[in-house]
């Protein structure tokens, strides 16, 4: 590719202070620090929910059956009483265990064979992007439902486990093709020819170039195993004891909340939703950081219009260069990142 | 041909791999409903039919595992998939070919639909850059983390209950016949229309927001630039040089999220009580009905494999590499 300057400009080892910043300045970028605000405040919420959380989930009140919120129940109380902020508080800590635990996992799961399939060659990487490609296509939910029902008494440990070992081959393709792209780079070839050992090649020239790709990974295997979590809490495979988001709505639908007793199912409903905004949006900021051109098209078209210039002119223009050029560090960015992700079919 | 070669060696071995992680699933589990099953309801059961539940879930500890191997696929190939046990013994082919065509029309139709509506909003968001179209992405996104059975849940609760606009439940009135005539087929989609609008919301946002960075990445390229410079139509431009590329990376990553997609939408059928395989597996699992949920969970998997192929063909019909390649 045309990019090889940028490229090696991009990557050389820069001065130690410039890497950290660099490293940070995923903060710089006003979506990704809401969204981690948002993942923030539901972790603390899951770390100390037992202690704040004003009632046990589980106390019976008959005396205030039903009742719409009040000051003694900020989110009123269910069909026997029970305190459902408190229910939504402890649950947190569930939801995000499963959710963390199963994007770790997911994420190692996919580093690993992502990685390695994109970086040797011939039959062992096609048998392992086959594999990828296996547990893409088959659908996940089904299996997981027939898996979870076969235990009495399923642990979170086991369910984020499940949700891990079904959702790693996203990750998993994304890296292949990143670390393909990777491997017959300049900077890559010096270090073989350098006689670099394996573990430095890939641990210490390739990772941190790939670190943008894995954080996307690890936060969509942490979004839908939220989902999925939720889901088969709500369905009722795993047991309706154990407090979750999910196992919130499943009581509120079996004893027909909807759709008078508002206060029961949605503030639930809109918390996993709150939560996998603040994951998107993480995203939203990855996906900037990786390629420039998402962050300035707006703004470049907006400058456009400004000056008076049309749409179909806009393109022109900016591919000209004559207004607005791209920072000449967005510029190296944006070549580094001009390798396709993924998106050919094997 | 190569192209194609590859592709049809993947579902292969995707189809066996499927076909095994079945055969496998009852062996790996501890516990043994079947054989309590079959205790409980002595004399009912056809000697067939305990034939085929034990060559499903390895009840036949004299074979070999690798003979029970060979048995599995003998019965699976003869079209044999177990008695389902909450539905009466009725063979699970059975139960699942009547469920089968509801879950293909709804689910099929609605992820069409949010697929063409998303790709076509997403064209023109990437198009527009920095337009106030451009607050509909995070408005999409935001539908599409809400989870499915919720939005379902509230769905039904404003637009069925509250205002009776839709039916609630069920794929059309017990009161009509079915039938191919104009009042069946009004009928069921009259009660489609609730579902299937829960699915396009819900999974719109990520085909609008994969079209739209598609489309800012490829209106960057130098061939849109030149197409402007000749002086085409801004249509023609969009339409045929920019859209007409960035459309092939949501095609593949269509592909490739079906099952996911899927997955999710079985959800719906059991929140609307459509009498899909989603329904049936919910029921399945809620009997412990083993044979029922591994048969509804193969044929998913097929089902999903055939929409590959369907993707991949029209992958095929949309970029020309694919095909030079055949000729080379």
């Amino acid at each position: 590719m045309s990019a090889a300057t940028g490229t090696i400009e991009a990557v050389t080892p820069a001065p130690r202070s410039k890497r950290f910043s660099e490293s940070f300045s995923i903060l710089r970028n006003g979506k990704s620090v809401v969204g981690l605000s948002i993942l923030a405040f539901f972790t603390v919420l899951a770390i100390i929910g037992p202690w704040i959380a004003p009632y046990d989930p589980n106390a019976i009140d008959l005396e205030a059956r039903n009742s719409p919120p009040s000051p003694a129940h900020w989110l009123g109380t269910t069909h026997m009483g029970q305190d459902i902020l408190s229910q939504i508080i402890i649950g947190a800590r569930d939801v995000m265990f499963v959710g963390f635990v199963a994007g770790f996992i997911g994420t190692v799961l996919a580093v690993l064979v992502g990685v390695t399939s994109g970086y040797i060659k011939g039959a062992g990487s096609e048998t392992l992007s086959a594999l990828a490609n296996v547990f893409l296509v088959i659908p996940g939910l089904p299996l997981i439902i027939i898996i979870t029902s076969n235990f009495d008494d399923p642990n979170m440990m086991l369910i984020a486990t499940v949700l891990a070992i079904t959702g790693w081959a996203w990750g998993a393709r994304v890296l292949r093709a990143q670390t393909m792209s990777l491997r017959n780079r300049d900077f890559v070839q010096a270090a073989r020819a350098n006689g670099e050992p394996l573990w430095r090649i890939i641990g210490v020239e390739m990772l941190p170039n790939l670190m943008a790709v894995i954080a996307s990974s690890f936060v969509g295997t942490v979004t839908a195993a939220i989902l999925t979590q939720t889901t088969l809490a709500f369905v009722g495979v795993t047991p309706i004891s154990q407090w979750n988001w999910g196992t919130i709505l499943f009581w509120a639908q079996s004893q027909n909340a909807f759709p008078d007793r508002w206060w029961w199912y949605l503030p639930a409903g809109l918390c996993i939703a709150l939560v996998g905004m603040g994951l998107a949006l993480v995203n939203f900021g990855i996906d900037e950081y990786v390629n420039p051109r998402l962050r300035s098209a707006g703004k470049r078209a907006r400058a456009l219009r400004k000056r008076g210039f049309t749409q179909a002119d806009a393109t022109v223009v900016a591919a000209a260069g004559s207004i607005a050029p791209v920072p000449a560090d967005e510029a190296a960015d944006a070549l580094e990142d001009d390798a396709p992700r993924v998106e050919t079919s094997a | 041909m190569r192209f194609f070669l590859r592709r049809a060696a993947f579902y292969l071995f995707t189809l066996w791999a499927a076909i095994t992680i079945n055969f496998f699933l009852p062996r790996m589990m501890k516990g043994d409903p079947i054989t309590a099953y079959l205790a409980r309801n002595q004399g009912t059961v056809s000697p067939e039919a305990i034939e085929s539940l034990k060559i499903l879930f390895g009840l036949n500890t004299d074979r070999s595992l690798w003979q029970q191997y060979i048995d599995y696929w003998g019965l699976l190939l003869s079209g044999d998939l177990g008695r389902s046990l909450s539905k009466g013994l009725a063979p699970v082919s059975e139960v699942i070919a009547d469920a089968l065509p509801w879950t293909l029309g709804l689910v099929g139709i609605a992820t069409l639909i949010s697929f063409f509506v998303g790709t076509s909003i997403g064209t023109y968001i990437g198009w527009k850059r920095g337009s106030k179209a451009e607050f509909l992405v995070p408005v999409t996104t935001f539908l599409s983390t809400v989870p499915y059975f919720w939005l379902g849940l509230i769905m039904i609760a404003v637009f069925s209950t509250t205002l009776g606009w839709f039916p609630a439940s069920h794929a059309y009135d017990k009161t009509v016949q079915p039938g191919f005539n104009w009042e069946f087929i009004s009928n069921v989609i009259y009660h489609g229309t609730l579902p299937a609008l829960t699915i396009v919301i819900t999974s719109l946002g990520g085909w609008i927001l994969g079209m739209r960075n598609m489309m800012i990445t490829v209106l960057d390229e130098d061939y849109i630039t030149v197409a402007q410079a000749k002086g085409l139509s801004p249509r023609n431009v969009v339409v045929h040089y920019a859209a007409r590329n960035a459309v092939l990376p949501q095609l593949s990553s269509f592909a490739l999220s079906l099952g996911f997609i899927v997955g999710g939408t079985l959800i719906m059928e059991m929140i609307f009580s459509y009498p899909g395989l989603g329904l049936r597996l919910f029921e399945a699992t809620l009997a412990k009905d083993y044979p029922l949920m591994q048969g509804i969970f193969l044929v998913i998997t097929l089902s999903v494999l055939v929409a590959n192929i369907i993707a991949d063909m029209a992958y095929a019909a949309l970029d020309p590499r694919t095909r030079q390649e055949e000729a080379l």
